[in-house]
C-alpha cells in the first residue's frame, strides 16, 4: 500500500520517455506567485519537445501532509525519489528557495535567483511581526525564536515545525557540478529579463519570462549532452 | 552628506521599491526626495515592508535591526534613501 503521505500532485507537460525537467517552486507563499509563469514555461519547454514535471513535495499546495510536518530534508528526499522515478535523464530547475533542497543526484542542475535560508525565514517573521502589530500585538523576532524552538510557529500562513525553521535559519544553497545559476536583470551572459514575482503581492505572469527560462534551460540542457 | 556611492544606494532603493511593489518603470523614474510612500502608494503595506526590508538587506549587504525601523523611513523616497545610504556607507 502507498503510503498516504506520498501521494502528492504532479503535473507533467511535453513527451514522454525523453529527458525532463524537474522544477522545483521557490518555498511557501512564493511558491503561489511564480507557479502560473513556472507552468507557462513548462509549455515552451514543451513547444520545443522537452518534457518537464512539477510534483507537489510533501505539505505543499495538494498534499495531504500537514505543513508541520514538513521539512527541508524531506523534501529533498521527496525531490530525489521524483527524479529516481523518471525512466530518462532529469535536469532539476530550482527558483530561490527551491534551491536550497536541490542537492540531489540528477544529471545536471540549473537555479534561478537562488535565495538563502535565513533571509527567507526573516521575511516571514517580520510579515508575522507586522500582521500581529495590526491586531495590536507588539512581537518581535528575538519572541519569535523563542516561541519556534519548541513548538510549531505560524509564519506568513504556514505552520512551520522547530525542525523546519532550524533549517531554514542554516541553510544555503550548496555548491553542485553541472549547475547553472542565473538571476533576473537586464543583459549579461547569466542574467534573464523579467520581473522577480516572487516578491510581489499581486504579481500576475510573466509570459515573457516563462520563456526566457525554457530557453535558457534548453540551451543548458544542450551545453551538458541531456536530450 | 553626500557619500562615495550614494546614487549606487539611491539606484538599489529604487529597484527594489519596483520589484517588491511591482511598481513599472515610468512611475518609478518619477519618484524624487520629497514623493510620499507609506499611505501614497496602495502598494506599500505593512505586508510589504517585510520584503522591502529584507530585499534591501540582501542586495545592500547590510543589516538592519527592526527596532530602527519606524514609520518615518517610508514617509518619503528620501528618507527611505537616507537610511540606506547610512546603512550601507556609514
Amino acid at each position: 500500500m502507498t503510503d498516504p503521505a506520498h501521494v502528492e500532485q504532479i503535473v507533467r507537460d511535453g513527451p514522454a520517455g525523453r529527458a525532463a525537467v524537474v522544477f522545483v517552486l521557490p518555498l511557501f507563499e512564493e511558491a503561489n506567485r511564480l507557479r502560473r509563469t513556472v507552468r507557462l514555461a513548462m509549455r515552451a519547454l514543451a513547444a520545443r519537445g522537452i518534457a518537464s514535471l512539477l510534483p507537489d513535495l510533501p505539505g505543499q499546495n495538494e498534499s495531504l501532509l500537514p505543513t508541520e510536518a514538513a521539512t527541508l530534508a524531506r523534501w529533498r528526499e521527496a525531490l530525489a525519489r521524483h527524479v529516481r522515478d523518471e525512466d530518462a535523464a532529469v535536469i532539476t530547475a530550482a527558483t530561490r528557495g527551491g534551491a536550497l533542497i536541490d542537492d540531489i543526484d540528477a544529471a545536471a542542475h540549473w537555479r534561478l535567483a537562488p535565495a538563502s535560508g535565513a533571509s527567507l525565514l526573516k521575511t516571514m517573521m517580520r510579515t508575522r511581526i507586522a500582521s500581529d502589530r495590526e491586531y495590536g500585538r507588539d512581537t518581535t523576532i528575538a519572541d519569535l525564536d523563542r516561541m519556534a524552538a519548541d513548538a510549531p510557529l505560524r509564519l506568513a500562513g504556514n505552520l512551520l515545525s522547530p525542525t523546519m525553521i532550524a533549517e531554514l535559519r542554516s541553510s544555503e544553497s550548496a555548491p553542485l557540478d553541472r549547475c547553472r545559476t542565473v538571476a533576473l536583470g537586464a543583459g549579461g551572459e547569466d542574467r534573464l529579463a523579467g520581473r522577480p514575482l516572487w516578491l510581489q503581492a499581486e504579481p500576475g505572469e510573466d509570459a515573457a519570462l516563462a520563456e526566457e527560462i525554457a530557453g535558457d534551460i534548453a540551451q543548458w540542457m544542450a551545453a551538458c549532452a541531456i536530450s | 552628506m553626500i557619500y562615495e556611492g550614494a546614487r549606487e544606494v539611491e539606484a538599489a532603493v529604487r529597484a527594489v521599491l519596483g520589484d517588491v511593489l511591482g511598481i513599472d518603470a515610468a512611475r518609478l523614474a518619477a519618484f524624487r526626495d520629497d514623493s510620499e510612500l507609506f499611505g501614497a502608494l496602495p502598494e506599500l503595506d505593512s505586508m510589504a515592508v517585510a520584503g522591502l526590508l529584507t530585499e534591501m538587506e540582501d542586495r545592500l549587504g547590510i543589516t538592519i535591526d527592526d527596532d530602527e525601523v519606524d514609520g518615518d523611513i517610508f514617509e518619503t523616497f528620501g528618507a527611505l534613501v537616507r537610511f540606506a545610504q547610512v546603512k550601507a556607507l556609514g
